[in-house]
């Protein structure tokens, strides 16, 4: 044995940190992979599907009106992702008032109009020169969008009567025959 | 007195036509927001529909119509808070430059100078304990001889009384 590596136990043992702060480091640590793993499954949640149950809609038209649409219980609502900015939209804005005015004496069908990421001058005006006449307004902070995680517009997402979503359409309609013929269906 | 009159009526209009030209300067020097003044705004903001570009570099006509959106704001007198905030409601707080200092987003603020201090405080300790460290020579009288030392000291002198005796 080496007598130079002989130490007394005060200098073998290593100062230990206080346990509260051992305790306390572990506490944040763990918070914070909490944290992460929240944001994480947030964000790798998929997008709302054909049968699942769609939360409240909440909107502000551009006319001050607020609309939820858990007070639309029982009715189709039809929304509809447009951006004064998004050329596809202007395809089917008049096909889709078409739509509006068809389905509108029966009091069973909803259209909501949501602006998405547009300047509010540009909006109306857009709305102005389709002669849209069913409610819109901004999507404010992008908050149904990303209920939906739209990945463009136009984007149109249809809930049946019973509160879950019962069709989408990925860019523009065609016609007003295929926004009457995918909504008819659920018209109970 | 058509004299006094026609004097009047001169004064009268030099002063109109001097009041009429202060006004017209008055109204060309309207503060009409500079290209300057909404960057100024522009660049604390994103493009709300690009990837991670600053408004005010943003070459879109989408970027073009919120520089004007934000040129409007301005000559309505809103402030640069005022028009961030709103950009920030329209669009939600990912346009905004800076994270508001709300909800987790205090975490940003709080976690870096908390682990830099924490890095502080320990780079501290550590040299702490490196300098109160004994040098090897310094080491050596501090040394405590266990009881199994104690007895290979023994067995030395031992071996050595031997030795002497053996002679």
């Amino acid at each position: 044995m080496d007598r130079g590596e002989v130490m007394s136990v005060s200098e073998t043992t290593p100062r230990r940190l206080p346990t509260v702060v051992i305790v306390l480091a572990f506490v944040l640590l763990l918070g914070f992979l909490a944290l992460i793993a929240w944001g994480l499954r947030r964000s790798m949640s998929g997008p709302i599907s054909v049968g699942d149950r769609v939360p409240d809609i909440q909107m502000i038209t551009f006319d001050g009106q607020t609309i939820h649409s858990r007070d639309l219980a029982g009715k189709v609502i039809v929304v509809n992702f447009w951006a004064s900015w998004c050329k596809p939209c202007e395809q089917e804005a008049r096909e889709l008032e078409e739509a509006y005015q068809y389905f509108k004496d029966s009091g069973k069908v909803v259209f909501l109009g949501l602006a998405y990421v547009d300047t509010e001058p540009n909006s109306k005006a857009y709305l102005e020169k389709f002669g849209i006449t069913y409610p819109n307004g901004p999507d404010l902070r992008t908050t149904v969008s990303q209920m939906f995680r739209i990945r463009g517009v136009p984007e149109t997402y249809i809930i049946g009567s019973d509160g879950r979503l019962a069709a989408v359409k990925i860019g523009p309609f065609q016609s007003t025959q295929e926004i009457i013929q995918t909504i008819q269906p659920l018209i109970h | 007195m058509s004299k006094k009159v026609f004097l009047l009526v001169s004064l009268l209009m030099m002063v109109a036509a001097l009041v009429g030209g202060l006004a017209q300067r008055v109204q060309a020097q309207q503060p009409t927001p500079s290209d300057n003044d909404v960057n100024r705004v522009a660049r604390q903001l994103y493009c709300p529909v690009c990837e991670n570009v600053p408004l005010d570099v943003c070459p879109t006509t989408a970027c073009q119509e919120w520089r004007e959106l934000i040129r409007l704001k301005l000559s309505e007198g809103w402030s640069d808070e005022q028009i961030k905030e709103y950009f920030a409601m329209q669009y939600g707080d990912r346009v905004l430059a800076e994270p508001p200092q709300r909800g987790l987003n205090w975490l940003i603020y709080v976690l870096p100078p908390v682990a830099i201090l924490a890095g502080a405080v320990l780079v501290i300790r550590i040299l702490r304990r490196m300098q109160a460290k004994p040098t090897p020579a310094e080491a050596a009288p501090a040394v405590l001889l266990s009881p199994e030392d104690e007895y290979l000291k023994r067995v030395e002198e031992e071996l050595k009384r031997a030795e002497k005796s053996g002679r």
